[in-house]
């Protein structure tokens, strides 16, 4: 089944309520998807050097002994504990920072990074996960949301939802997709790379690879209708906003509501019914194998 | 109809609403009913059994007014999937837009929806009859077996797929006709059936001579002539 819900706000004073909408919003999904649960927080980033990394410590891994190695293998690096992930910042060279965390550090995965997202995962029923990370006092310009009922592959944490595979990037799907394997195996010859046995991630992987060669995220959805099989409503998230499709049969259902200061969309009007002024928002359901965008 | 009863799904829960409704003493005149702040909620007003007319102020999730008899009922918004499935009689109107299967395998009653209907509307259906003011999606009434389906805009992809003898009104366009649906000609009994629905639905800037009437070519299944009063 699953729930995805995703939030982009057009007045930007409504930034600091982001985290609280979306708070909303994963509750009213917590009977989609009771196994886990994660999202992924936009916010804007004036220091244009930096760029943030979001970890998980697997295996009761010790905040305090990851902070030891980290800090001191890279100075200037600012570090904070939510739950079990860590969002660390830091100016120096991405490239070093992802691979001393994906090679020396086993007990640390690296969940996503880039210049304004910061993702947070973990199983367990969603009500439970949202309240770990406090994801009501988190503030951004958007942000996407899912709740997994696992049906595809274990319940992990690296089976969860959002997947990144790209910088600021990463992909909810509400679905099942038949040809992730024969894709994964193209995508790795063209060099993405994958950290989960998971349908998703291949689809995450797909969008990173066509972004990567410079497509637009639209022209990439409207690729992806042709290239993924199976069944999906998709929210995917860049920096500059979100993007959702559904396949063309729309077995997966999804629903919109547009107002003068944001758009948000889930997987039903449940998730939605407590944002403010949702009750005269424009309310429609995207059409199937149409892409809808903002932001992008 | 007796006064007006408000039920608030703020202070009561859902499974109580629908329990006093579904439950109505029958030597009762309190029939005239108003609930509000549904918030999305799934199977609101669920499995009426009796006269009574409920207006719901909201917009409502899943399955609302499944399975209804005899009830009147007034969404004012938005439905989810499979609003008044399995309908056996009584009327369900929405004011906004449905969800898919709208009218799903419904064997009797009228179902309005004044906003558009998305993919699946009237699968399967029974005997119902629905009148939507706006467009429908793809596979609308899909093997629809019995019952009558006005279209006031457009119908999607796949238009009365595997019909039996259920018959399609459309006043637009028909993106694509499903297996076995072709155009009928409109005899002077389905023009009196269209009418009738358009009344029904107090729709009237829209002319009965502007639609088209689709059904089986009953070349998918063993249609026999000698049973067709039985349709």
């Amino acid at each position: 089944m699953c729930g995805i819900v995703g939030i982009y706000l057009k007045n930007k004073k409504l930034s600091k309520d982001l985290g609280k909408y979306l708070t909303g919003m994963m509750q009213g999904m917590a009977t989609r998807g009771p196994d886990s649960a994660g999202f992924a927080i936009y916010s804007e980033n004036k220091k244009s050097k930096e760029y943030k990394y979001s970890v998980c410590l697997l295996n009761n891994y010790s905040f305090n002994t990851f902070k030891k190695i980290i800090t001191k293998k890279f100075k200037n690096l600012k570090i904070k504990q939510h739950s079990d992930h860590v969002i660390l910042t830091s100016d120096s060279d991405p490239k070093k920072i992802v691979s001393f965390i994906s090679t020396e550090l086993k007990e640390a995965s690296l969940v996503g990074y880039g210049k304004s997202i910061e993702i947070f995962k973990q199983v367990g029923n969603p009500i439970d996960v949202i309240k770990n990370f406090q994801l009501d006092k988190f503030s951004g310009t958007h942000a996407i949301g899912h709740t997994r009922m696992a049906t595809e592959s274990a319940i992990t944490t690296n089976g969860s939802h959002p997947y990144s595979t790209g910088q600021d990037e990463c992909l909810v799907h509400n679905g099942s997709l038949s040809n992730h394997n024969n894709l994964r195996r193209k995508l790795l010859k063209q060099g993405q790379s994958f950290d989960s046995e998971n349908d998703t991630e291949v689809a995450a992987g797909y969008v990173s690879n066509s972004l990567s060669n410079k497509k637009s995220l639209k022209e990439t959805l409207v690729n992806g209708l042709k290239d993924l099989d199976g069944f999906y409503t998709f929210i995917t998230g860049t920096r500059e906003g979100f993007a959702i499709v559904r396949d063309e049969i729309a077995c997966k259902p999804a629903v919109i509501a547009e107002t003068k200061d944001y758009v948000a969309i889930a997987s039903e009007f449940q998730a939605m019914a407590h944002l403010p002024g949702v009750n005269t928002a424009k309310i429609f359901e995207p059409e199937p194998g149409v892409v809808y965008s903002w932001g992008n | 109809m007796g006064e007006l009863i408000k039920l608030d799904l703020k202070k009561k829960t859902l499974r109580e609403v629908n329990d006093l409704l579904q439950n109505l003493d029958p030597k009762s005149n309190l029939r005239n009913y108003l609930v509000t702040n549904p918030t999305g909620n799934h199977a609101v007003c669920a499995g009426l059994k009796d006269e009574m007319e409920v207006l719901v102020k909201g917009h409502v999730g899943y399955y609302c007014a499944g399975m209804n008899q005899k009830a009147l009922i007034t969404i004012e918004g938005n439905v989810g999937t499979g609003v008044a499935e399995n309908m056996m009689s009584g009327t369900v109107h929405v004011k906004g837009n449905a969800s898919q299967s709208a009218g799903a395998t419904a064997h009797g009653g009228t179902l309005i929806i004044d906003g558009n209907a998305s993919s699946r509307c009237g699968i399967s259906m029974k005997g119902i009859d629905i009148i939507v003011k706006g467009s429908v999606g793809h596979m609308s009434a899909f093997m629809a077996q019995a019952g009558n389906m006005v279209i006031c805009g457009d119908a999607g992809e796949a238009l009365g797929d595997s019909l039996y003898e259920a018959k399609l009104f459309v006043r637009g366009t028909v993106k694509s006709l499903g297996a076995d649906c072709e155009e009928k000609k409109i005899s002077k009994k389905d023009m009196e059936i269209l009418k009738s629905l358009l009344k029904k639905a107090n729709i009237k800037n829209f002319d009965a001579n502007d639609f088209k009437m689709y059904g089986s070519a009953r070349k998918l299944y063993n249609f026999n002539i000698d049973n067709v009063s039985e349709y």
